[in-house]
């Protein structure tokens, strides 16, 4: 009985909580309009989401290129073919690493440093405050910082894989003396601008939405006190990666599951 | 001057992905390619393609010239029948031109290669080229190569 209770109590909550996150999703989005005619708001939480991710995104893609310039070679080579290697490297960057990577350190990075910031607000109660004012914080604080999200994503993710292809090549091409024409040319011939780009800025897109609606719907719902917004902040994490794992997963047999 | 050097920053953050973006479009992808000049697309018919895909290469002489549009199965003649989409520019095409599936490398992708004939009339659009090679299938010429060297035993 007592196992029956458990389940159906933990259900019912996450259904809840579905329910909640959902109607605050609806919220923030009718806070779109209010953003837009606000570009002040906007650009502060882009330097603060965007710009301040902009060195670790970079970096870490010019590492994750050179590993995969190094492992490819170091691969290939046992079937003499290492001139595939640009193929390898582009075609791993744009379609999974490049959106999915750059997202788990989004989420890491900015997600967290969200839900911890809200979360902070909603136990010193500077959002009930703003209520008090009748200023609503879920246009005036909260759809900036998911509007940012949303935009600053997709862009990272496009740099995480432009640096990759180059962290490739240095690997590849300057360290390890792969032909650099062949680099080039074989990557051209065979990524597919729609198939191949555009279907990771859709991916990153989706996880751009996912990252920036859990990270502050976790830090409005979080508990008012502190143990309450290190669990939320936790939470962001855990819950982004899953979701970001899991809607790759969906994305990718939607996109390349036919052939 | 705090809020200004904000918003530079966020100019330099966006310009800079948007310069990444362009870089992926254009140096890794085939985007620079795709600059449709027009094309017009002919029907050639093959007894057997041997796993062509669509949008393999079409090529004369060694240069790509089209794509393959489309491949389906022609229930009239029981044979697969191929759309060439060949780029508007090489518009003179003599009509009798041959097209064979051809294999780049030992293991490489399928494609389609043209061999110019010598009429004076020229493809156009919805055409059919006549002479076609099937691709060659492997265990065929093997179980050829078999049978022909039994024969020769006996």
């Amino acid at each position: 009985m007592k196992l029956f209770q458990t389940i159906g109590q933990s259900s019912l909550k996450f259904l809840a909580k579905l329910g909640r996150s959902s109607l605050f999703l609806i919220s923030i989005l009718t806070g779109l309009a209010y953003t837009f005619s606000r570009p002040n708001l906007l650009i502060k939480q882009l330097y603060s989401i965007g710009v301040l991710t902009f060195w670790l995104i970079a970096i870490s893609g010019l590492f994750v290129g050179m590993v995969l310039g190094l492992q490819g070679v170091y691969t290939l080579s046992t079937f003499g073919a290492e001139s595939s290697l640009g193929i390898m490297v582009a075609a791993s960057l744009v379609r999974e690493l490049g959106p999915v990577v750059s997202a788990l350190l989004f989420a890491g990075r900015a997600g967290s440093a969200l839900t911890a910031e809200i979360g902070l607000m909603k136990t010193t109660e500077q959002l009930s405050a703003m209520e008090m004012m009748a200023i609503d914080p879920l246009k005036y604080i909260i759809a900036p910082r998911f509007f940012a999200g949303f935009i600053s994503l997709p862009l990272l993710a496009a740099l995480f894989s432009a640096v990759g292809v180059l962290g490739g090549y240095l690997a590849g091409v300057e360290i390890l003396s792969v032909d650099s024409g062949s680099y080039w040319s074989q990557m051209q011939s065979a990524i597919d601008f729609h198939d191949d780009i555009i279907n990771g800025i859709i991916k990153s897109i989706i996880f751009a939405w996912l990252v920036s609606w859990i990270a502050l719907f976790e830090g409005y719902d979080a508990l008012p006190t502190s143990a309450g917004i290190s669990r939320a902040t936790t939470r962001t994490v855990v819950n982004s990666a899953f979701a970001i794992l899991l809607f790759d997963f969906l994305l990718t047999a939607l996109m390349y599951g036919e052939s | 001057m705090q809020c200004k050097s904000i918003e530079i920053l966020v100019g330099l953050f966006v310009s800079l992905c948007i310069t990444a973006l362009f870089f992926l479009a254009l140096q890794v992808s085939n985007f620079s390619d795709l600059q449709d000049n027009g094309s017009y697309t002919v029907i050639a018919h093959f007894e057997n393609t041997g796993g062509l895909k669509s949008k393999a290469v079409v090529s004369m002489a060694g240069v790509p010239i089209g794509r393959v549009a489309d491949i389906s199965f022609d229930p009239d003649n029981y044979d697969a029948l191929v759309k060439l989409r060949i780029d508007a520019r090489y518009n003179k095409m003599p009509s009798d031109t041959s097209a064979s599936i051809l294999t780049s490398g030992l293991l490489g992708d399928k494609y389609i290669g043209l061999t110019p004939g010598g009429l004076n009339e020229f493809l156009q659009e919805g055409d059919t080229i006549e002479l076609t090679q099937s691709a060659l299938v492997l265990e065929r010429m093997i179980s050829q190569f078999l049978f022909n060297s039994s024969d020769k035993d006996k």
